[in-house]
């Protein structure tokens, strides 16, 4: 739940795509297509389905996890298993649409937005028994915004010019402009046993970073590294304890054998692939054991064009290209169906998602005459536009290791094909691809992917500031209007008003077509059917994991402590 | 001896030196940085939050200066910390990895000794019969199988279809509950798929040298001696043949000492090892330069101190060697 709150918006690179789908998977990010039913097909019904403590559940995770403190973490295995050792001070709720307490049992935004006074709940300890105060938190801000500490979630703290405790429960933080994304930002980052850090370099801390003590639903029982993670129910969690008992990552880096594991009961929950869920999970068999879902991913994928390049720089140019794209067919072939056509950076079906833009439809005579428009024509014939003397051809990078890039980026390829534009595909390892061609604007068009935080501001992509090197307008996008919009809608507190702006800059992005939106993916967490209490919401299914329970009868990990 | 060993010795110290420089300039030349995973479009992440980190990591010096530091280090054996997220030292990294990775290659090398040896003779002993081409067949299928589909398959086959061995790791979760007999036996039957299939993939080579190693030696004048003698053929090919066969297998050998503490990326992930493999390629991907170095440099030491003992036992064999 941590990472996509304390990140606005976040790559989805090659090598951490998987983990990301898991972690969405797991962590439960996004609007609920469709639940699997109920658990009407579990075991007979004479015995006592009702909660109870006890059980393990064994998780799949792509990657091992590194860092335990949340504000030095930077993957998403660290902050899934950080998320249950630490607590939020608030959190979205299942509908991911409004913030609900955690450690701040209520706050107060003043009128003008520029103060924010939390009051915390006086009831919770950390799991050695110390209480839990606002000097916690104090000690937190102040690191997370100490510069000597290698954090990457400061800038949202640094927007805080006084913080002030009032007493041991109650805190008060200045801001001096409202920025409505601080609210949210208030999560798990900043959490910290003071009593027990204080004083100490908190990046060479690596004893804490991996043995911590939280106050969250589980106490970290042991580590081993690369192989697995195991957490026990935290007693005194102060929303009461979690019922199943133990939680074991086991690290496998292969979905494969991840799937092979679950079939053989080495794993209780995965993520799966499209192929698993659409080839090779729809046996009764399959069924029987194991609950699926489905439901959007808080990312997308788009195709970016470089606007600094004269080849786009003509915005019927790049309509024209959007027009030749069929998003439906690369759902089909790329995501075997399991996915949304994109339309906008925002998540079709929540609160900040425009519904009532109509999106460029599949349709090349509509690119061919807008490519004429703007000059292009086939005057040698040989099946490629032209424009004084020079070909539409340009090259659309992806970076290595993501299969569902490489298919969407080739399947653009044939439909531009079909209108006249020469379009290369070329693979680059991450680093160089970033390094040498992103960061030095020498591409033409990407197909990347974005993650989005449940905050709506997108400033950092979209504002016209943020074009220089390292920064993430990295397609130069810049229009003055939607430079006021973004401005101001981070500095409103109301939804409505936020609401109004982000849906004209959604307008405004359709008009412009700085990018081709792609497609959403749909996250597939498969789960075995002795866990109850899984509700599906627009959350995902993990919002309330500490609310899943085995029934007695159907407990089957009785792993000791230690185990 | 002394001499000669000492000379040696030293001659490895500018070596060593030399596959360092060429190491570190080479990574760190390779574009990327390890500040990339953590700030690379990170919206979250300052610009400059990658200048302390390079800071902090001594990674804003100029090169040669790096590169004296890291020196200066390693000299005295500190490898220095991983500039992960997980900044702990690259030693005990590495000393994770090694003991899994060691112990798995040394078995699968067992084995491929165990099956090579035989099949060599048997092939040797009945060359082009239609039982030689099967076995060469066989190994050679072996060789060119991908080695990830014949791990799964093997995996479904007998992990989920028979469910007789487990599918991936290296322990039950519920190990540390297990009394001594069951900890070896859970250890052994986790083991099976992973060293099998390892030495399968590398049973061709083996096997193919220890045939010709022993075709060569049933032309020597000795083995046409000993027949002619009227020995048995059990005695002329085990006693006389084998042995002189067995010398350029066991050369072999001692080359694949280095090769031990490589792991192998895709056999390590299909099968959930936390190896070397693993541990140096993700090394790589974040630029984790110190890890990478570690890696670098023990595996360096270990196939020159390999070399080295190869070169010595050749010298207390044959002392022409040492008077050069």
């Amino acid at each position: 739940m941590l990472r996509l709150q304390i990140n606005k918006t976040r790559p989805v690179s090659g090598h951490r795509v998987q983990g990301l789908i898991l972690a969405v998977a797991l962590l439960a990010l996004a609007g609920c297509k469709s639940g699997p039913g109920s658990n009407d097909a579990g075991p007979a019904a004479d015995i006592d389905l009702s909660p109870a403590t006890g059980g393990a559940i064994l998780e799949g995770s792509i990657g091992d996890a590194s860092n335990l403190i949340p504000m030095l973490a930077g993957d998403s295995s660290s902050h899934s298993v950080a998320s249950l050792v630490f607590d939020p001070l608030l959190t979205y709720d299942r509908n991911q649409d409004q913030l609900e307490p955690r450690l701040a049992s209520s706050w107060e935004v003043s009128e003008d937005g520029l103060e924010i006074l939390f009051h915390l709940r006086e009831d919770v300890r950390w799991q050695d028994g110390e209480p839990f105060t606002a000097r916690d938190i104090e000690y937190g801000f102040k690191t997370i915004t100490d510069p000597t500490t290698l954090t990457a979630y400061a800038e949202d703290y640094r927007q805080v010019s006084v913080f002030e405790v009032i007493d041991d429960f109650t805190f008060k933080v200045t801001y001096d402009k409202p920025f409505a994304p601080a609210l949210a930002s208030w999560n798990n980052l900043v959490v910290l046993p003071r009593h027990l850090l204080e004083g100490r370099d908190i990046n060479s801390a690596t004893d804490f970073a991996r043995h911590p003590v939280g106050l969250g639903r589980y106490t970290l029982e042991s580590w081993t590294a690369g192989t697995d993670i195991s957490l026990q129910a935290n007693p005194d969690y102060y929303r009461g304890r979690a019922y199943v008992e133990r939680v074991v990552y086991r690290i496998i880096p292969d979905q494969q054998t991840q799937f092979l594991e679950l079939k053989t009961g080495g794993l209780d929950m995965m993520g799966l692939t499209p192929l698993q869920y659409s080839r090779q999970t729809s046996s009764d068999a399959f069924k029987n054991n194991f609950a699926r879902y489905k439901y959007l991913a808080n990312s997308y994928t788009y195709l970016g064009y470089n606007l600094r390049n004269d080849l786009f720089k003509d915005q019927r140019v790049r309509r024209a290209l959007s027009h030749a794209i069929n998003k439906q067919e690369i759902v089909d072939a790329v995501l075997l169906g399991l996915g949304a056509p994109a339309r906008v950076p925002y998540k079709p079906g929540t609160f900040w998602h425009n519904d009532s833009i109509e999106d460029l439809a599949f349709d090349p005579a509509r690119s061919r005459q807008l490519l004429a428009e703007a000059g292009w024509s086939d005057s040698d014939d040989n099946g490629v536009l032209d424009r004084e003397g020079k070909e539409f051809e340009f090259k659309i990078l992806t970076n290595q290791g993501n299969d569902l890039r490489l298919k969407t980026a080739t399947i653009i390829q044939r439909r531009f094909k079909e209108i006249g534009v020469k379009a290369e595909v070329r693979v680059i390892e991450w680093s160089a691809f970033i390094n040498d061609f992103v960061d030095k604007r020498a591409f033409d068009a990407v197909v990347l992917g974005w993650s989005l935080g449940l905050d709506p501001d997108q400033y950092d992509i979209w504002h016209s500031s943020k074009t220089s090197e390292k920064e993430f307008n990295f397609v130069s996008f810049a229009d003055q209007e939607v430079d006021d919009l973004l401005d101001s809608a981070r500095r409103s507190f109301d939804r409505h008003e936020r609401k109004k702006a982000y849906d004209r800059f959604q307008e405004i992005l359709v008009e412009q077509q700085p990018y081709t939106f792609l497609y959403v993916a749909e996250s597939l967490p498969a789960v075995h059917r002795r866990f109850y209490g899984i509700e599906p919401a627009p959350a995902g299914i993990a919002y309330n994991f500490e609310r899943w329970y085995v029934p007695t009868a159907l407990q089957k990990h009785s792993l000791s402590p230690g185990g | 001896m002394i001499a000669y060993l000492s000379r040696r010795l030293l001659g490895l110290v500018p070596l060593l030196l030399g596959i360092t420089l060429i190491s570190f300039m080479v990574i760190h030349v390779a574009p990327g940085s390890p500040m990339d995973l953590l700030t690379d479009m990170n919206p979250d992440a300052s610009p400059e939050l990658r200048d302390r980190l390079a800071e902090h990591w001594g990674l804003d010096e100029p090169l040669p200066v790096q590169y004296a530091m890291w020196l200066k280090r390693v000299v005295v054996g500190d490898f220095g910390n991983s500039l992960s997220r997980d900044p702990r030292p690259v030693i005990d990294k590495v000393a994770e990895a090694l003991p899994v990775t060691l112990v798995l290659n040394l078995m699968s090398l067992c084995l491929v000794m165990a099956a090579a040896i035989p099949i060599g003779v048997y092939s040797a002993t009945h060359p082009y019969s239609r039982s030689d081409r099967a076995a060469t067949v066989f190994v050679f299928l072996g060789f060119a199988m991908p080695t990830f589909w014949l791990a799964l398959l093997c995996m479904m086959l007998f992990g989920v279809e028979l469910a007789w061995l487990p599918v991936s790791g290296l322990q039950s979760l519920d190990y540390n509950l297990l009394g001594p007999w069951g900890k070896v036996l859970d250890r052994a039957r986790h083991l099976v798929l992973p060293v099998s299939i390892a030495a399968i993939t590398s049973l061709a080579g083996m096997s193919r040298y220890m045939r010709s190693s022993m075709l060569e030696v049933f032309r020597q004048d000795y083995v046409t001696t000993a027949r002619a003698k009227g020995l048995s053929e059990r005695v002329v090919v085990y006693r006389h043949a084998l042995r002189n066969a067995m010398l350029p297998v066991i050369t072999l050998l001692g080359l694949s000492v280095p090769g031990l503490i490589g792991g192998s990326v895709i056999f390590e992930t299909i099968f959930a090892i936390p190896g070397m493999g693993r541990l140096f390629y993700s090394s790589v991907m974040g630029r984790d330069y110190t890890v990478v170095m570690g890696v670098l440099v023990i595996g360096a030491v270990l196939t020159l101190l390999g070399n080295l003992l190869a070169d010595v036992s050749y010298a207390i064999a044959d002392p022409r060697l040492r008077r050069r």
